[in-house]
Protein backbone atom coordinates (compact mmCIF):
# COMPACT_ATOMS: atom_id res chain seq x y z
CA UNK A 1 0.00 0.00 0.00
CA UNK A 2 1.36 3.45 -0.80
CA UNK A 3 2.22 5.59 2.18
CA UNK A 4 0.22 8.49 0.80
CA UNK A 5 -3.39 7.62 0.09
CA UNK A 6 -4.90 9.71 -2.69
CA UNK A 7 -8.66 9.93 -2.91
CA UNK A 8 -9.71 6.96 -4.95
CA UNK A 9 -12.81 6.38 -6.99
CA UNK A 10 -15.30 4.11 -5.24
CA UNK A 11 -14.57 1.16 -7.49
CA UNK A 12 -10.99 0.78 -6.30
CA UNK A 13 -11.91 1.03 -2.62
CA UNK A 14 -13.03 -2.56 -2.76
CA UNK A 15 -9.51 -3.79 -3.24
CA UNK A 16 -7.97 -2.20 -0.18
CA UNK A 17 -10.30 -0.35 2.19
CA UNK A 18 -12.94 -3.00 2.71
CA UNK A 19 -12.74 -6.01 4.96
CA UNK A 20 -13.72 -8.73 2.56
CA UNK A 21 -13.69 -12.17 4.03
CA UNK A 22 -14.65 -15.29 2.18
CA UNK A 23 -16.08 -16.66 5.34
CA UNK A 24 -16.69 -20.30 5.49
CA UNK A 25 -17.27 -20.43 1.75
CA UNK A 26 -14.16 -22.58 1.65
CA UNK A 27 -14.83 -24.34 4.91
CA UNK A 28 -15.88 -27.94 4.58
CA UNK A 29 -19.57 -28.06 5.36
CA UNK A 30 -20.42 -30.05 8.45
CA UNK A 31 -20.97 -33.72 7.74
CA UNK A 32 -24.41 -33.63 9.25
CA UNK A 33 -26.79 -30.74 8.64
CA UNK A 34 -27.54 -28.52 11.64
CA UNK A 35 -30.23 -30.41 13.45
CA UNK A 36 -32.55 -27.52 14.22
CA UNK A 37 -31.68 -25.19 11.37
CA UNK A 38 -34.98 -25.14 9.56
CA UNK A 39 -37.45 -26.68 11.95
CA UNK A 40 -39.82 -24.35 13.65
CA UNK A 41 -41.87 -25.30 16.70
CA UNK A 42 -45.50 -25.50 15.75
CA UNK A 43 -47.54 -24.16 18.63
CA UNK A 44 -50.88 -24.49 16.88
CA UNK A 45 -52.60 -26.85 14.52
CA UNK A 46 -50.45 -27.16 11.42
CA UNK A 47 -51.89 -25.45 8.40
CA UNK A 48 -52.30 -27.07 5.04
CA UNK A 49 -50.28 -24.93 2.66
CA UNK A 50 -52.41 -23.31 0.04
CA UNK A 51 -50.55 -21.74 -2.84
CA UNK A 52 -52.19 -18.66 -4.25
CA UNK A 53 -50.86 -16.39 -6.98
CA UNK A 54 -49.10 -13.27 -5.82
CA UNK A 55 -51.47 -10.31 -5.67
CA UNK A 56 -54.45 -12.46 -4.73
CA UNK A 57 -56.06 -11.77 -1.36
CA UNK A 58 -54.53 -13.83 1.45
CA UNK A 59 -56.37 -17.06 2.17
CA UNK A 60 -56.55 -18.57 5.61
CA UNK A 61 -55.07 -22.03 5.86
CA UNK A 62 -55.91 -22.94 9.43
CA UNK A 63 -58.28 -22.19 12.25
CA UNK A 64 -56.92 -19.80 14.85
CA UNK A 65 -56.32 -21.47 18.21
CA UNK A 66 -55.65 -19.58 21.43
CA UNK A 67 -53.11 -21.48 23.50
CA UNK A 68 -53.77 -19.89 26.88
CA UNK A 69 -56.94 -19.12 28.77
CA UNK A 70 -57.68 -15.50 27.92
CA UNK A 71 -58.59 -13.07 30.67
CA UNK A 72 -60.07 -9.63 30.24
CA UNK A 73 -57.70 -6.66 30.35
CA UNK A 74 -58.17 -2.93 30.60
CA UNK A 75 -57.07 -2.13 27.06
CA UNK A 76 -59.80 -4.26 25.54
CA UNK A 77 -57.31 -7.01 24.75
CA UNK A 78 -57.32 -10.19 26.78
CA UNK A 79 -54.04 -11.44 28.21
CA UNK A 80 -52.59 -14.60 26.83
CA UNK A 81 -50.94 -16.09 23.78
CA UNK A 82 -52.84 -15.88 20.51
CA UNK A 83 -51.97 -17.51 17.21
CA UNK A 84 -52.99 -15.71 14.08
CA UNK A 85 -54.29 -17.44 11.02
CA UNK A 86 -51.84 -18.79 8.50
CA UNK A 87 -51.65 -16.88 5.25
CA UNK A 88 -50.00 -18.30 2.17
CA UNK A 89 -48.60 -17.18 -1.11
CA UNK A 90 -46.26 -18.79 -3.58
CA UNK A 91 -43.35 -18.22 -1.20
CA UNK A 92 -44.84 -20.22 1.62
CA UNK A 93 -46.82 -19.91 4.82
CA UNK A 94 -46.77 -17.07 7.28
CA UNK A 95 -48.24 -17.22 10.75
CA UNK A 96 -47.59 -14.98 13.74
CA UNK A 97 -48.17 -15.42 17.44
CA UNK A 98 -48.93 -12.51 19.76
CA UNK A 99 -48.26 -12.47 23.48
CA UNK A 100 -50.53 -9.99 25.23
CA UNK A 101 -50.27 -8.80 28.82
CA UNK A 102 -51.98 -5.92 30.57
CA UNK A 103 -53.91 -4.99 27.45
CA UNK A 104 -50.81 -4.60 25.30
CA UNK A 105 -48.86 -6.76 22.89
CA UNK A 106 -45.58 -7.68 24.55
CA UNK A 107 -44.15 -10.09 22.00
CA UNK A 108 -44.62 -11.08 18.40
CA UNK A 109 -43.27 -14.42 17.21
CA UNK A 110 -43.16 -16.08 13.84
CA UNK A 111 -44.62 -19.58 13.98
CA UNK A 112 -44.37 -20.13 10.25
CA UNK A 113 -42.45 -18.03 7.78
CA UNK A 114 -41.83 -18.15 4.04
CA UNK A 115 -38.42 -19.40 2.98
CA UNK A 116 -36.33 -18.57 -0.01
CA UNK A 117 -35.32 -22.11 -0.81
CA UNK A 118 -36.83 -25.50 -0.21
CA UNK A 119 -35.43 -27.19 2.85
CA UNK A 120 -33.87 -29.99 0.84
CA UNK A 121 -31.75 -27.54 -1.12
CA UNK A 122 -30.51 -25.92 2.07
CA UNK A 123 -29.53 -29.16 3.72
CA UNK A 124 -27.83 -30.76 0.77
CA UNK A 125 -25.52 -28.01 -0.42
CA UNK A 126 -24.66 -24.35 -0.29
CA UNK A 127 -25.45 -24.09 3.39
CA UNK A 128 -25.29 -20.41 4.25
CA UNK A 129 -22.23 -19.85 6.38
CA UNK A 130 -22.94 -18.49 9.81
CA UNK A 131 -20.40 -16.51 11.73
CA UNK A 132 -19.09 -18.61 14.63
CA UNK A 133 -22.05 -20.93 14.21
CA UNK A 134 -21.81 -22.81 17.48
CA UNK A 135 -21.35 -19.66 19.54
CA UNK A 136 -24.29 -17.96 17.87
CA UNK A 137 -26.62 -20.81 18.69
CA UNK A 138 -25.85 -20.26 22.34
CA UNK A 139 -26.05 -16.49 22.03
CA UNK A 140 -29.32 -16.29 20.18
CA UNK A 141 -31.36 -16.31 23.37
CA UNK A 142 -29.63 -13.10 24.46
CA UNK A 143 -30.43 -11.05 21.42
CA UNK A 144 -32.50 -7.96 22.19
CA UNK A 145 -33.67 -7.12 18.70
CA UNK A 146 -33.31 -8.41 15.18
CA UNK A 147 -32.56 -6.33 12.13
CA UNK A 148 -33.81 -7.93 9.00
CA UNK A 149 -35.93 -7.30 5.99
CA UNK A 150 -38.82 -8.76 7.87
CA UNK A 151 -42.29 -9.27 6.76
CA UNK A 152 -44.04 -6.06 6.01
CA UNK A 153 -46.32 -7.88 3.66
CA UNK A 154 -50.07 -7.99 3.63
CA UNK A 155 -49.90 -11.59 4.86
CA UNK A 156 -47.96 -10.59 7.96
CA UNK A 157 -50.31 -7.74 8.78
CA UNK A 158 -53.29 -10.04 8.20
CA UNK A 159 -51.95 -12.73 10.50
CA UNK A 160 -51.28 -10.15 13.22
CA UNK A 161 -54.79 -8.76 12.82
CA UNK A 162 -56.38 -12.19 13.06
CA UNK A 163 -54.53 -12.84 16.33
CA UNK A 164 -55.70 -9.48 17.67
CA UNK A 165 -59.27 -10.36 16.74
CA UNK A 166 -58.98 -13.39 18.98
CA UNK A 167 -57.72 -11.26 21.84
CA UNK A 168 -60.73 -9.00 21.52
CA UNK A 169 -63.32 -11.72 21.15
CA UNK B 1 -41.81 -1.03 29.56
CA UNK B 2 -42.51 -3.00 26.39
CA UNK B 3 -45.08 -2.17 23.78
CA UNK B 4 -45.77 -3.62 20.35
CA UNK B 5 -48.19 -1.96 17.94
CA UNK B 6 -49.32 -3.16 14.52
CA UNK B 7 -48.98 -0.15 12.24
CA UNK B 8 -47.44 0.78 8.89
CA UNK B 9 -47.99 -2.79 7.67
CA UNK B 10 -45.66 -4.21 10.34
CA UNK B 11 -45.33 -4.34 14.12
CA UNK B 12 -43.43 -1.55 15.87
CA UNK B 13 -41.73 -2.60 19.11
CA UNK B 14 -40.67 -0.20 21.85
CA UNK B 15 -38.61 -1.42 24.79
CA UNK B 16 -37.77 1.21 27.40
CA UNK B 17 -35.49 0.16 30.25
CA UNK B 18 -35.58 3.45 32.22
CA UNK B 19 -37.74 3.30 35.31
CA UNK B 20 -40.60 5.72 35.69
CA UNK B 21 -41.15 6.74 32.08
CA UNK B 22 -44.86 7.65 31.89
CA UNK B 23 -47.10 5.51 29.72
CA UNK B 24 -48.23 8.70 28.00
CA UNK B 25 -44.75 9.04 26.50
CA UNK B 26 -45.06 5.67 24.78
CA UNK B 27 -48.64 6.47 23.80
CA UNK B 28 -47.40 9.62 22.07
CA UNK B 29 -44.78 7.63 20.13
CA UNK B 30 -47.40 5.10 19.06
CA UNK B 31 -49.75 7.90 17.97
CA UNK B 32 -46.87 9.33 15.92
CA UNK B 33 -46.51 6.07 13.97
CA UNK B 34 -50.23 6.07 13.17
CA UNK B 35 -49.93 9.68 11.99
CA UNK B 36 -47.00 8.68 9.75
CA UNK B 37 -49.08 5.82 8.36
CA UNK B 38 -52.00 8.11 7.58
CA UNK B 39 -49.72 10.63 5.86
CA UNK B 40 -47.33 8.39 3.94
CA UNK B 41 -48.95 5.03 3.29
CA UNK B 42 -49.09 4.19 -0.40
CA UNK B 43 -51.81 1.68 0.48
CA UNK B 44 -54.13 4.46 1.68
CA UNK B 45 -55.67 6.39 -1.22
CA UNK B 46 -56.37 9.39 1.04
CA UNK B 47 -52.80 9.75 2.33
CA UNK B 48 -50.88 12.86 1.32
CA UNK B 49 -48.37 10.75 -0.58
CA UNK B 50 -51.12 9.02 -2.57
CA UNK B 51 -52.73 12.35 -3.37
CA UNK B 52 -49.43 13.85 -4.48
CA UNK B 53 -48.77 10.73 -6.54
CA UNK B 54 -52.09 11.21 -8.35
CA UNK B 55 -51.39 14.91 -8.90
CA UNK B 56 -54.25 16.03 -6.66
CA UNK B 57 -51.82 17.82 -4.36
CA UNK B 58 -48.59 19.51 -5.29
CA UNK B 59 -45.42 18.76 -3.33
CA UNK B 60 -45.08 22.38 -2.33
CA UNK B 61 -48.55 22.27 -0.78
CA UNK B 62 -47.68 19.16 1.20
CA UNK B 63 -47.22 19.17 4.97
CA UNK B 64 -43.87 19.98 6.57
CA UNK B 65 -43.26 16.28 7.22
CA UNK B 66 -43.91 15.35 3.60
CA UNK B 67 -41.60 18.06 2.34
CA UNK B 68 -38.90 17.03 4.79
CA UNK B 69 -39.12 13.38 3.75
CA UNK B 70 -39.14 14.14 0.03
CA UNK B 71 -36.15 16.44 0.52
CA UNK B 72 -34.24 13.69 2.32
CA UNK B 73 -35.16 11.22 -0.42
CA UNK B 74 -33.84 13.60 -3.07
CA UNK B 75 -30.57 13.83 -1.18
CA UNK B 76 -30.20 10.04 -1.11
CA UNK B 77 -31.12 9.84 -4.79
CA UNK B 78 -28.21 12.19 -5.54
CA UNK B 79 -25.76 10.40 -3.25
CA UNK B 80 -26.66 6.98 -4.64
CA UNK B 81 -26.63 7.90 -8.30
CA UNK B 82 -30.30 7.01 -8.63
CA UNK B 83 -30.11 3.61 -6.94
CA UNK B 84 -32.66 4.97 -4.50
CA UNK B 85 -35.57 6.93 -5.92
CA UNK B 86 -39.08 7.82 -4.87
CA UNK B 87 -40.38 7.67 -8.41
CA UNK B 88 -41.11 4.09 -9.35
CA UNK B 89 -43.20 3.21 -12.36
CA UNK B 90 -45.03 6.51 -12.34
CA UNK B 91 -45.86 6.23 -8.64
CA UNK B 92 -44.45 8.23 -5.78
CA UNK B 93 -43.14 5.88 -3.08
CA UNK B 94 -40.82 7.11 -0.29
CA UNK B 95 -41.29 3.93 1.76
CA UNK B 96 -37.56 3.14 1.61
CA UNK B 97 -36.89 6.13 3.89
CA UNK B 98 -40.16 6.80 5.75
CA UNK B 99 -39.95 3.83 8.13
CA UNK B 100 -36.42 4.65 9.30
CA UNK B 101 -37.23 8.36 9.48
CA UNK B 102 -40.33 7.74 11.61
CA UNK B 103 -38.42 5.53 14.04
CA UNK B 104 -35.60 8.08 14.25
CA UNK B 105 -38.17 10.78 15.07
CA UNK B 106 -39.83 8.56 17.68
CA UNK B 107 -36.44 7.95 19.33
CA UNK B 108 -35.92 11.72 19.50
CA UNK B 109 -39.36 12.09 21.08
CA UNK B 110 -38.52 9.51 23.73
CA UNK B 111 -35.19 11.17 24.45
CA UNK B 112 -36.85 14.57 24.75
CA UNK B 113 -39.18 13.03 27.32
CA UNK B 114 -36.22 11.86 29.38
CA UNK B 115 -35.79 8.24 28.27
CA UNK B 116 -32.12 7.26 27.92
CA UNK B 117 -32.10 3.49 27.61
CA UNK B 118 -34.37 1.95 25.00
CA UNK B 119 -34.74 0.48 21.57
CA UNK B 120 -37.40 0.94 18.94
CA UNK B 121 -37.81 -1.55 16.13
CA UNK B 122 -40.09 -1.34 13.11
CA UNK B 123 -40.10 -4.13 10.55
CA UNK B 124 -36.45 -4.89 11.16
CA UNK B 125 -35.17 -1.28 11.31
CA UNK B 126 -33.84 -0.52 14.76
CA UNK B 127 -32.62 2.38 16.87
CA UNK B 128 -30.85 1.69 20.18
CA UNK B 129 -30.05 4.12 22.96
CA UNK B 130 -28.04 3.62 26.12
CA UNK B 131 -27.98 0.17 27.69
CA UNK B 132 -30.45 -2.66 28.25
CA UNK B 133 -29.08 -3.02 31.80
CA UNK B 134 -26.05 -1.94 33.79
CA UNK B 135 -22.81 -3.12 32.23
CA UNK B 136 -24.52 -4.56 29.15
CA UNK B 137 -24.83 -3.43 25.57
CA UNK B 138 -27.78 -3.81 23.23
CA UNK B 139 -27.34 -6.91 21.13
CA UNK B 140 -28.84 -6.62 17.66
CA UNK B 141 -28.97 -9.73 15.52
CA UNK B 142 -28.88 -9.56 11.73
CA UNK B 143 -31.52 -11.92 10.49
CA UNK B 144 -30.30 -14.94 8.59
CA UNK B 145 -31.67 -14.40 5.09
CA UNK B 146 -32.59 -18.04 4.65
CA UNK B 147 -33.45 -19.33 8.13
CA UNK B 148 -36.14 -17.17 9.66
CA UNK B 149 -35.44 -17.88 13.28
CA UNK B 150 -31.67 -17.59 13.19
CA UNK B 151 -29.18 -14.77 12.97
CA UNK B 152 -26.16 -14.49 10.73
CA UNK B 153 -24.31 -11.96 12.89
CA UNK B 154 -24.70 -10.02 16.12
CA UNK B 155 -23.90 -6.35 16.62
CA UNK B 156 -23.24 -4.80 20.02
CA UNK B 157 -24.57 -1.27 20.28
CA UNK B 158 -24.96 1.69 22.55
CA UNK B 159 -26.50 4.47 20.46
CA UNK B 160 -26.92 3.06 16.98
CA UNK B 161 -29.27 2.76 14.05
CA UNK B 162 -29.37 -0.50 12.10
CA UNK B 163 -31.38 -1.18 8.94
CA UNK B 164 -31.46 -4.21 6.68
CA UNK B 165 -32.79 -4.61 3.16
CA UNK B 166 -33.12 -8.02 1.63
CA UNK B 167 -34.28 -10.20 -1.16
CA UNK B 168 -36.41 -12.18 1.26
CA UNK B 169 -38.63 -9.20 2.00
CA UNK B 170 -42.15 -10.06 0.93
CA UNK B 171 -44.80 -7.68 -0.26
CA UNK B 172 -42.38 -4.79 -0.68
CA UNK B 173 -40.12 -5.99 -3.44
CA UNK B 174 -37.11 -3.79 -3.85
CA UNK B 175 -36.76 -2.59 -7.41
CA UNK B 176 -33.77 -0.97 -9.07
CA UNK B 177 -35.14 2.43 -10.10
CA UNK B 178 -32.70 2.51 -13.01
CA UNK B 179 -33.94 -0.74 -14.59
CA UNK B 180 -37.36 -1.39 -13.05
CA UNK B 181 -36.22 -4.90 -12.14
CA UNK B 182 -35.28 -6.63 -8.92
CA UNK B 183 -31.55 -6.37 -8.24
CA UNK B 184 -29.37 -9.47 -8.21
CA UNK B 185 -26.23 -10.23 -6.27
CA UNK B 186 -27.17 -9.91 -2.62
CA UNK B 187 -29.42 -11.76 -0.20
CA UNK B 188 -29.28 -8.92 2.31
CA UNK B 189 -27.61 -5.58 3.05
CA UNK B 190 -27.30 -4.19 6.58
CA UNK B 191 -26.27 -0.59 7.24
CA UNK B 192 -25.42 0.81 10.67
CA UNK B 193 -24.76 4.41 11.66
CA UNK B 194 -25.95 7.38 13.69
CA UNK B 195 -29.31 7.98 11.97
CA UNK B 196 -31.92 5.42 10.97
CA UNK B 197 -33.33 7.87 8.45
CA UNK B 198 -30.16 7.50 6.43
CA UNK B 199 -29.36 3.90 7.40
CA UNK B 200 -32.74 2.78 6.05
CA UNK B 201 -32.36 4.61 2.73
CA UNK B 202 -28.69 3.69 2.35
CA UNK B 203 -29.50 0.01 2.94
CA UNK B 204 -32.14 0.15 0.22
CA UNK B 205 -29.80 1.91 -2.22
CA UNK B 206 -26.83 -0.31 -1.41
CA UNK B 207 -28.94 -3.44 -1.83
CA UNK B 208 -29.82 -2.25 -5.32
CA UNK B 209 -26.13 -1.71 -6.07
CA UNK B 210 -25.21 -5.25 -5.15
CA UNK B 211 -21.76 -5.99 -3.76
CA UNK B 212 -20.39 -2.59 -4.88
CA UNK B 213 -22.90 -1.13 -2.42
CA UNK B 214 -20.59 -2.16 0.41
CA UNK B 215 -17.83 0.07 -0.93
CA UNK B 216 -20.33 2.87 -1.47
CA UNK B 217 -21.42 2.79 2.18
CA UNK B 218 -17.79 2.59 3.29
CA UNK B 219 -17.29 5.95 1.59
CA UNK B 220 -20.04 7.60 3.65
CA UNK B 221 -18.63 9.07 6.83
CA UNK B 222 -20.01 7.37 9.94
CA UNK B 223 -21.83 4.51 8.22
CA UNK B 224 -20.91 0.82 8.05
CA UNK B 225 -22.25 -2.05 5.97
CA UNK B 226 -22.49 -5.82 6.08
CA UNK B 227 -23.79 -7.71 3.07
CA UNK B 228 -24.63 -11.35 2.49
CA UNK B 229 -24.17 -12.19 -1.16
CA UNK B 230 -26.19 -14.57 -3.31
CA UNK B 231 -23.26 -16.98 -3.31
CA UNK B 232 -23.28 -16.84 0.47
CA UNK B 233 -20.22 -14.80 1.25
CA UNK B 234 -20.36 -12.27 4.06
CA UNK B 235 -18.72 -8.95 3.25
CA UNK B 236 -18.36 -6.03 5.64
CA UNK B 237 -16.64 -2.70 6.08
CA UNK B 238 -13.96 -2.03 8.71
CA UNK B 239 -16.46 0.17 10.56
CA UNK B 240 -18.79 -2.80 10.89
CA UNK B 241 -15.98 -4.99 12.23
CA UNK B 242 -15.93 -2.77 15.32
CA UNK B 243 -19.63 -3.42 15.92
CA UNK B 244 -19.65 -7.18 15.44
CA UNK B 245 -19.94 -9.05 18.74
CA UNK B 246 -17.02 -11.16 19.79
CA UNK B 247 -13.87 -11.56 17.74
CA UNK B 248 -14.77 -11.38 14.08
CA UNK B 249 -12.16 -12.79 11.71
CA UNK B 250 -9.68 -10.15 10.60
CA UNK B 251 -10.25 -8.95 7.06
CA UNK B 252 -7.64 -9.97 4.49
Amino acid sequence: MPSAMPIRPAATLAATAIGVVLLLAFRTPPAAPPATAVTLPSASAAATPTATPSGAPPSAGSSPTPTATPTAAAGGLKSGTFNGQTYSDQYGNLQVQLVISGGRITDVKLLQYPQNEPQSAFISSHALPLLREEVLQAQSAKIDAISGATFTSENYAASVQSALDLARA
Amino acid sequence: MVRAEPVMGTVVSLDIRDQGVPGAVVDAAVAWFHEVDATFSTYRPESEISRISRGELSRSDGSAEVQEVLGLCAEVTRRSGGCFDVQLGGRLDPSGLVKGWSVQRAAEMLQASGARNFFIGAGGDIVTRGRPAGGQRWRVGIRHPEIGDRVAAVLEAGDLAVATSGAYERGEHIVDPRTGRAPAGLLSMTVAGPSLTYADAFATAAFVMGEPGVAWVAGIDGYAALAITSDRRVVWTPGMAGLLAGSAPAPR
